[in-house]
């Protein structure tokens, strides 16, 4: 599954990001490969922001597509609220 | 490092080098710690602020936000450049995100660079519901002092003085030593670090083949900041702020985009009527009427009002006259307001989230998100746009940006003359016009960004919590931004100014008009006295405005003037700007093609018209018509074009 097929509120770890350069730049940001993060929001064919602790980043749909992720079980003991807009 | 600098620095003083990742508060606190004194200028060969000022016998030295060092960007070479050079690094980490910053603060200790760490935003922190669980074990686990501060608030810049200068090197793991310690001694160890993890530069300047472990050295170094911020934050209660459920209505297309437009329309109100109308208004009025003739009387009293040494200094065209009423009348009100609202939008944290809001939009642009910017203050003035073309991540999109800026799009003064023209011509030719002026952005954006090489860099960008910014440092950027930029322009405007008055000396000017002449009226059929407009409103905009509305001309050919005046280079000022952002080449290139298009496509235009009169009142619908149709096939033969050539690297 790639990150830009991931639903609003899932919780998903990243299994690979294909370009050296962004997997550089998203190390630093927190996100590497095995990171577990929230999709918190995703833009209608626009970028999809994933979230991790308070930090929020905003992925652009066609980096997305080339960032494979996988779906976390949730964790029954944390809770995480569902966001309602 | 350059010279700037060291020359600047006293005897015995220190370099005091503030680093850290942007949004950051950095500004801040370096405000706090420099006070009036400070210098900005540009770091060499580059157009990226560099801002220097004194604490004491030392120096305090801002660098560019970054997110760590890895020769990504033109920033993060320049931070790498200062921070090798630095006495002391004054780190700077939000709290609210510690586990983000924290990479970058271990890539510093595993630098071996003496260092103090400043957890900012100490205030949101507690506000977001996290809680920092003391500096004590954060410096125990780091090996460098720590300070809380909130700086906006200034909780926290007296303890961050004085333990200033007991920065002190930091804790690194044995293993990374070693690795450390087998690149040959020449670079010092934090050069060592640098080439360990890859730095091309800093290999080849030094002869050492670049290090290939940077994938695993940063995993370990990930691991290692989310393992410390695990044990440091603790996190309090989960809430959900009304900022942050306001910065999710800021990117959904159906709050955002209205959200947006309402931005603009401030932003319009404030810089393009308030800042380039009113205030431009007396600024210049002043000029024109006291600073002008006052050096004028001056300059009598050595030389005759006609000699030409007058005409050169303090003629229409004057160094000293032109020159300063531009730079000071004309164009620092508007470089104010345009570097305060820059300031603002960039302080509060919307930018970024405009920037994921339009990503899709521009991204068939060949630009991504963040070249909105720019764009939207192009309609207020297209000479300060091009200089915001600087927030865009790759040279490619600057460069499209600009195309398009000082092609299609119509600055405030050009929209003015618009407005008036068109009340008299009546609707359907305002729609004409916006339609030919869209179509021509859209066609040309779709063909840069399909036929320059490379693509729309990708979008990745932090969004930051959205916050008030401080006044007082909205206002400290703005202004230390605008005077750097008046600085740097004023040699350029002088030059420009000493061009132009040695035109009107040897009397080329007028030879310029009938020169002209062929071009405007045998191929725009417009009458022979349009030429003055097209060149006085380069040299001036407002200049080329009353005599439109005073020349008798049919509709069709004011329709041809107000399309071939929005195409071309708006004024002098945006030319002298795209050469100086662009280079000489580059800024010749596209001015020239820029007016060749505009005078191509007002003349396309008048024929067209003129051969559609054949359908009487149909006219303008059939040209409206035609502009779309043609706008279709363009742009589904460059799809074609594009995709036939994709297809065998598909395979």
């Amino acid at each position: 599954m790639n990150l830009d097929q991931a639903k609003k509120g899932q919780v998903i770890r990243i299994t690979g990001i294909p370009s050296e350069l962004i997997r550089v730049q998203a190390i630093r940001f927190g996100i590497s490969e095995g990171a577990v993060v929230t999709c918190r929001e995703i833009v209608p064919a626009g970028p999809v922001i994933v979230a991790k602790n308070k930090q929020e980043i905003a992925i652009g749909r066609s980096l997305a597509k080339t960032i494979t992720v996988e779906p976390v079980v949730p964790k029954l003991n944390r809770k995480e609220p569902v966001r309602s807009l | 490092m350059n010279g700037g600098i060291e020359g600047k620095i006293p005897a015995g003083g220190k370099k005091i080098v503030l680093a850290g990742n942007p949004n950051v508060g950095k500004s801040v606190i370096f405000n706090a710690l420099t006070g009036l004194y400070v210098d900005v200028s540009n770091y060499p060969g580059t157009t990226l602020d560099m801002a220097c000022g004194r604490y004491g016998s030392d120096v305090v030295i801002d660098t560019p936000g970054v997110y760590g060092i890895s020769s990504l960007s033109e920033e993060e070479n320049i931070a790498r450049d200062i921070i090798l050079a630095a006495d002391i690094v004054v780190n700077v980490a939000n709290a609210v995100h510690l586990e983000q910053d924290l990479f970058f603060t271990l890539q510093l200790i595993d630098m071996g660079v003496p260092m103090i760490l400043a957890l900012n935003m100490s205030d949101e922190a507690v506000r977001e519901g996290l809680d920092i669980d003391g500096p004590l074990l954060l410096e125990e686990l780091l090996g460098v002092p720590v300070v809380l501060t909130a700086a906006v608030r200034s909780t926290g810049i007296e303890e961050l003085k004085n333990k200033l200068y007991s920065a002190r090197k930091g804790r690194v793991e044995q293993s990374m030593l070693n690795k450390i310690n087998k690149i040959p001694s020449p670079a010092g160890r934090a050069e060592a670090l640098l080439i360990l993890e890859g730095d091309v530069e800093l290999s080849e300047a030094h002869g050492i083949k670049p290090g290939t472990e940077r994938d695993s050295i940063y995993s370990v170094r990930r691991e290692k900041a989310s393992w410390i911020a695990s044990e440091v934050v603790k996190e309090t209660r989960k809430g959900v702020s009304f900022s942050s459920r306001l910065g999710y209505w800021m990117l959904l297309p159906i709050t955002g985009f209205p959200l947006l437009f309402l931005t603009l329309w401030a932003v319009y109100e404030m810089v393009g009527v308030f800042f380039a109308q009113y205030v431009v208004e007396i600024t210049e009025g002043f000029m024109h009427e006291y600073y002008e003739p006052a050096l004028r009387v001056m300059l009598g009293q050595y030389f005759p009002p006609d000699s030409v040494v007058s005409t050169i200094l303090a003629g229409e065209y004057g160094v000293l006259t032109l020159t300063v009423t531009y730079l000071i009348g004309l164009l620092l009100p508007l470089v104010l307001g345009i570097f305060l609202v820059l300031s603002i939008l960039e302080d509060t944290g919307y930018l970024p989230r405009i920037a994921t809001l339009v990503d899709r939009t521009l991204s068939g642009l060949g630009l991504n998100g963040q070249a909105i910017i720019p764009l939207i203050l192009g309609f207020g003035c297209v000479t300060m746009a091009c200089i915001t073309t600087r927030l865009l991540g790759s040279d490619r999109e600057r460069r499209i940006a600009i195309f398009l800026l000082a092609f299609g799009v119509p600055c405030s003064a050009q929209m003015a003359i618009i407005m008036a023209v068109f009340a008299g011509l009546g609707p359907l030719y305002m729609l004409l016009y916006a339609v030919c002026i869209c179509s021509i952005l859209i066609v040309t954006g779709t063909l840069l960004g399909r036929f320059l090489p490379g693509g729309a860099s990708p979008l990745m960008i932090e969004l930051p919590p959205l916050r008030l910014p401080g006044l007082k440092n909205i206002f400290t950027k703005a202004w230390l931004r605008s005077y750097q930029f008046i600085k740097e322009a004023f040699p350029l405007f002088a030059g420009g100014a000493l061009f132009l008055s040695m035109l009107e000396v040897t009397g080329l000017l007028g030879g310029l008009r009938n020169l002209m002449v062929p071009l405007t009226v045998r191929w725009l059929h417009l009458p022979a006295e349009i030429a003055d407009v097209f060149i006085m409103g380069f040299i001036r905009k407002e200049f080329g405005a009353a005599s439109i509305l005073n020349l008798n001309m049919l509709p069709v050919q004011l329709f041809v003037v107000m399309l071939t005046l929005t195409l071309t280079v708006p004024c002098i000022a945006a030319t002298m700007v795209i050469f100086k952002e662009r280079g000489w080449r580059e800024g010749l290139l596209t001015w020239s093609v820029i007016y060749t298009l505009a005078f191509l496509i007002g003349g396309l235009t008048a024929r067209l018209l003129e051969a559609f009169s054949l359908f009487s009142s149909m006219q303008v619908p059939a040209m409206l018509g035609l502009i779309i149709l043609t706008m279709a096939f363009i742009l589904a033969l460059s799809r074609m074009y594009t995709s036939r050539r994709a297809k065998p690297l598909k395979l």
